[in-house]
């Protein structure tokens, strides 16, 4: 393990350091610059007529009523843009077998998800554009619609792609150890069926999007709330024939993206090839009621699973299947079969085991696509994971504390290699257990749950350890064939006035991003934070890198900061030693002084070696060009993925009459290595940990038989609220990873990662003295109802 | 989503707004709080051709005692039934609901008039003016007429106020010593729509309940006063025996609908076990 990278008494000191964010005072001002705020020169609006229909043949489409309203620029259907876009599809190489079928930015005959849009009107005002869409009249024939699971797979049922065999998208299957030998010789079975809920990342701002094609330059420039403007500068060039260097997508304040801003959406890519078909820019912003039936879905699984323990507690094998259905297309460019392929690869990491089997179906159906949403796969995999535990432990009889403390994998026995595949290069799962313990004061709690219950006051107590995917390499995407960077890049450069600018690829939504890059440049470069500037999210400004998904800034962002920031520095004492006559070696910089590295006396301001560089370079020795821009890319290597872990506790209270749960308190210790802003990772975990309590009691995307989202509003879909939330004790360890200098690892799933197990464990520990179970997420007030046969 | 066109009027007397919605007809609508229609606006589920906004009427506002009542004015805003010391001492089950309609933001501006015109069958206002015995005065092209809560709601957001009426005011019989009540209800978060709620007044001569009014919401299309259950608890004392009675008069008194999310049998179950609750800490208020 690496020691401390700095340490926090020295000036300039900023890694571990909880600094606010520098965009915190903006965005609370008002002043931020959000998609939905920018109003170009000449910009019309667009708005989609979409499909109330879930499976639906397009007889014909009547548009001429809505193109002759005043102040309607442009009706376009699907075959008008399908002139102009070539189709796409959501596949990936390493995914063998899998199966989607081509999609283009509106539908040319059928409907495949009520809520699809299907035509596009571009018009001076979004309300004269929803004018004109009452004006068109949609011709649709009904197909027979498949909502749910069994219904999909059924042989002989509707198909949702024409000309396939079947509703499978794809299958896997995992198989290590001697699985039927463990269960057949095991003390103890335990097993369960678990269904998870759909639900939806409803982030603060909708999607919102601005494309401007300019014919004269050739030019498209995209104003994108996305957190990946490189990938969008990728598809939008080669899906509509523009050259690369001719597509700038411009990603500024983001309101939130969880994953949901990253992927391919029809309405998208529709409104960018409206912009291309009238030469001026054109805006979409979607509402709250099309957010709920067109942004990415997540989750929908049912997982049979059982797992086999000798007779002394010891996890000897598990044996997974998991059903899970995505909607009528798999999405692009990152697919919609990631959630299953980690489900079934994250479920059991914590434990030592080495029997493992695992299927997943990856299944069609008439609804909108799900695919990568904050935590993927995790909450799944760990509370199937975590319930079967506390299953085995109430068999075997042990404390679900001493049932993980003897299975999980010691602290000391890494580097390990999960049943399922995976390597962990250092874990601290022992550690987390005892902290967690010590915080939740344990074995008060369970002594006041047991003073209560004499008392008819039904508490729960539930914990849920968990490994989190981080800092993903090539083998996430790259090696599939998706144009996805792993890797990031960073231009710093010193300004003439001594200050620093850095320009970096990852990106920032509101989690702080450009805070810790920040931090990170001026810990290095030996400046205070106030004189770096971060840039990020412009394609044209900023160099190419992986942006924003599945846990990189810090991790991969950050140590690409790090490495730009030490190369600058080099560079500078280089031409200080010169102007000094010293060597480089001998001299440091500390708070934007060039010192003497042994004395740290002061010798020349690097304001005044900017000032030289660039205005007096004629004083300079001869030969000498001082390079105070530097451009650095780091792209992971080692370890395929940085895991980390941790594990989370609540307690909460079941109103056995009611049904209705109230989380008491949350705890979770969590090990993401270097933490580099303590402040802004116990934001992280908090926010994390609120949307895993609201997939846990809350969230869900209902659909009626017909196909119909149900409660597609704020008003009918709960998110969770501060009224309804716990307090969230927060702890942590840190186990840096040594494939970086940095040490740092991700931390923006680890709350969602576990929240979900843990309220699912606690809800049953409350329910066991009536002999009742819950098995499925969301745990609603009927759920736990019909649980205790109260109606 | 965008609302269509609409023409705005803003009335200054109840006879303006009266006349201007008679010239329009069936495609305007009178505007208090918004609260309500502009949702319903944007989203293009009411396209009215012209918005009379009622909100600077003088005539509709205040809270003042009128004899035996409390004259509360249609324009009364939710945020000040949690203000108004006249509404805590003379109509305490309303102060009591308030807190529970919505949120903030929403009571700052949403209506007691509003509330109640709608009538909508979650909405707590509603149903509370049924436990109270509330009249509703209304005001329309043939005058001003008075119509007890219990004769008001009909069906589902369908009322005695027939198209161009207006609510003027609310009376609400004084709130007396030998009274007493209870409010509350379920729901998912604080500040959504109950899955099932409930407020209550008795009339009381020590423990022995002479008069109770109980009226639910979220239960059916309408404000419900569950008469069944009140007439167990007339004229006996409040004990466990009594409660239980109340509780299993409801299946009588209530038929909750069909819903994917909570079943009628659930809703049954939750209004029993509400009732219950209530009515123990009406007996332990004596
Ligand atoms: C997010 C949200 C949550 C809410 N939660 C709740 C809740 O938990 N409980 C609850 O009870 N309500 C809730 N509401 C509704 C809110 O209380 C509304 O304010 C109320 O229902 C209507 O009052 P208003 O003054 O806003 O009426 P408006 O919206 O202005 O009008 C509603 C209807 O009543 C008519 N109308 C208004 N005033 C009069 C009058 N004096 N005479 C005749 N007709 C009239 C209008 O023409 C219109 O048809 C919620 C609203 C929102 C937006």
């Amino acid at each position: 393990m690496s020691a401390p990278l700095t340490s926090l008494d020295r000036p300039n000191s900023y890694i571990g350091r909880s600094v606010p964010r520098p965009n915190a005072k903006r965005l609370l001002a008002g002043r931020g610059r959000y998609v939905s705020d920018l109003k170009l020169p000449r910009m019309l609006y667009a708005a989609f007529l979409r499909s109330p229909h879930a499976h639906a043949k397009i007889i014909s489409i009547d548009i001429e009523r809505a193109r002759a309203l005043e102040g309607v620029h442009l009706v376009a259907t699907g075959a008008d843009l399908a002139k102009i876009c070539t189709p796409w599809t959501g596949t990936l190489d390493h995914f063998k077998g899998m199966t989607s079928s081509p999609q283009l930015p509106l539908p040319l005959d059928r409907v495949v998800w009520a809520g699809q849009a299907v035509v596009a009107v571009v018009a001076e005002s979004r309300a004269i554009a929803e004018d004109a869409l009452e004006l068109i009249e949609v011709d649709y024939e009904d197909l027979p619609v498949v909502v749910d699971i069994d219904g999909a797979r059924e042989a002989g049922g509707p198909l949702i792609n024409p000309g396939s065999a079947n509703n499978i998208c794809f299958r896997s299957q995992l198989d290590n150890g001697t699985v039927d030998d463990a269960f057949a010789h095991a003390a103890h079975v335990v097993e369960e069926e678990f269904s998870f809920g759909r639900h939806t990342a409803v982030t603060l701002e909708p999607r919102a999007i601005v494309a401007d094609y300019d014919p004269a330059a050739g030019m498209l420039t995209v104003h994108h709330a996305t957190q990946t403007p490189y990938q969008f500068q990728d598809l939008y060039s080669r899906h509509y024939g523009i050259p690369e260097a001719r597509v700038r997508v411009i990603a500024t304040d983001i309101g939130g993206s969880f994953g949901m801003k990253l992927h391919v959406y029809h309405e998208d890519m529709a409104v960018v090839g409206l912009s291309i078909l009238l030469g001026r820019p054109v805006k979409y912003v979607a509402d709250r009621i099309e957010s709920f039936v067109s942004d990415i879905h997540a989750r929908d699984h049912r997982v049979r699973a059982r797992m086999a323990l000798d007779a002394k507690g010891e996890i000897l094998a598990m044996d997974v299947l998991d059903l899970t259905a995505i909607g009528a297309f798999s999405t692009y460019p990152r697919t919609s079969v990631v959630e299953g392929n980690q489900v079934i690869r994250l479920i059991g990491a914590p434990y030592r085991f080495k029997n493992y089997r695992a299927s997943l179906e990856v299944i069609f159906q008439n609804k909108v696509q799900t695919s990568q949403y904050r935590a993927v796969g995790h909450p799944i995999a760990c509370a199937v994971t975590e319930r079967l535990v506390d299953m085995a432990a109430a068999k075997v009889g042990l404390d679900p504390f001493a049932i993980r403390a003897q299975n999980v994998i010691a602290d000391d026995a890494y580097p390990q290699t999960s049943p399922t595949g995976y390597r962990f290069e250092a874990l601290s799962h022992q550690a987390c257990l005892k902290r967690l313990h010590e915080m939740m004061d344990y074995d008060a709690l369970r002594a006041e749950q047991a003073e209560l219950r004499k008392r008819g006051v039904y508490r729960g107590i539930g914990i849920a350890a968990f490994v989190e995917i981080t800092n993903p390499s090539p083998a996430f995407y790259g090696v599939g064939g998706a144009r996805i960077s792993s890797q990031d890049g960073a231009i710093v450069s010193l300004t003439p006035s001594g200050e620093v600018r850095c320009l970096i690829s990852v990106t920032e939504q509101g989690q702080g991003t450009e805070a810790i890059i920040s931090q990170i440049v001026a810990d290095q470069l030996g400046l205070a934070q106030e004189h770096v500037k971060v840039v990020t999210g412009d394609t044209e400004v900023t160099p190419h890198g992986g942006a924003t998904w599945a846990c990189r800034g810090a991790g991969i962002g950050g140590e690409t900061a790090l490495r730009a920031a030490r190369a600058l520095k080099r560079n500078i004492l280089e031409i200080a030693a010169l102007i000094l006559q010293e060597q480089p070696s001998a001299l440091d910089i500390i708070d934007g002084e060039v010192v003497d590295a042994a004395t740290r006396q002061q010798r020349l301001p690097i304001a005044e070696i900017a000032r030289i560089a660039y205005f007096r370079s004629d004083t300079l020795p001869p030969g000498t060009q001082a390079q105070l821009t530097v451009g650095h890319h780091f792209a992971p290597q080692g370890y395929p993925f940085a895991f980390t872990n941790g594990i989370q506790g609540c307690s909460m209270e079941v109103d056995v009459e009611t049904g209705f749960i109230k989380v008491l308190k949350h705890f979770i210790v969590e090990d993401c290595g270097r933490v580099i802003n303590p402040m802004l990772v116990d934001e992280q975990l908090r926010g994390g940990i609120v949307q895993g309590l609201g997939a846990a009691l809350f969230e869900e995307c209902r659909y009626s038989e017909t196909g119909q989202l149900v409660n597609g509003s704020l008003a009918d879909y709960l998110v969770p609220m501060p009224m309804e939330m716990p307090d969230i004790v927060i702890a942590h360890v840190e186990t840096p990873t040594a494939d970086t200098e940095l040490g740092a690892k991700g931390c923006g799933e680890a709350g969602t990662a576990a929240a979900s197990a843990c309220v699912l464990n606690a809800v049953n520990d409350a329910l066991t003295p009536f002999g009742a179970t819950i098995n499925s997420i969301p745990i609603t007030p009927a759920k736990v109802l019909k649980a205790l046969k109260r109606f | 989503m965008k609302a269509r066109a609409f023409s705005y009027f803003r009335a200054a007397t109840i006879e303006q707004a009266l006349d201007a919605h008679a010239l329009v007809g069936d495609d305007a609508r009178f505007i208090a709080g918004g609260q309500s229609l502009v949702p319903a606006l944007s989203l293009r589920l009411q396209a009215p051709r012209l918005l009379i906004d009622i909100t600077h009427i003088g005539e509709l506002r205040g809270v003042r005692r009128e004899g035996g009542f409390l004259r509360i004015g249609a324009l009364t805003r939710h945020c000040e039934m949690l203000s108004e010391p006249l509404i805590a001492e003379f109509a305490p089950l309303l102060q009591a609901a308030a807190p529970f309609v919505a949120h903030p933001a929403i009571r700052n501006r949403g209506t007691f008039g509003g509330s109640v015109a709608l009538a909508d069958p979650a909405s707590e206002f509603p149903a509370m003016t049924l436990a109270l015995d509330a009249e509703i005065e209304i005001a329309g092209p043939s005058g001003s007429r008075r119509i007890k809560a219990d004769d008001f709601f009909i069906d589902l957001f369908e009322t005695a106020l027939q198209p161009g009426e207006l609510i003027t005011a609310i009376y609400v019989p004084l709130f007396k010593a030998d009274q007493r009540f209870a409010f509350d209800e379920m729901a998912r978060r604080r500040g959504d729509y109950a899955l099932v709620g409930c407020g209550m007044l008795a009339t009381c001569a020590g423990d022995r309940i002479n008069d109770i009014r109980i009226s639910f919401f979220s239960v059916g299309n309408t404000p419900t006063r569950v008469k069944g259950a009140e007439a167990t608890l007339i004229g006996s004392s409040l004990n466990s025996e009594r409660i239980a009675a109340a509780q299993a008069a409801l299946e009588g008194d209530l038929a909750p609908p069909e819903n994917d999310e909570v079943p009628p049998a659930m809703r049954l179950h939750l209004a029993r076990v509400l009732l219950g609750r209530l009515l123990g800490r009406l007996g332990e208020s004596a």
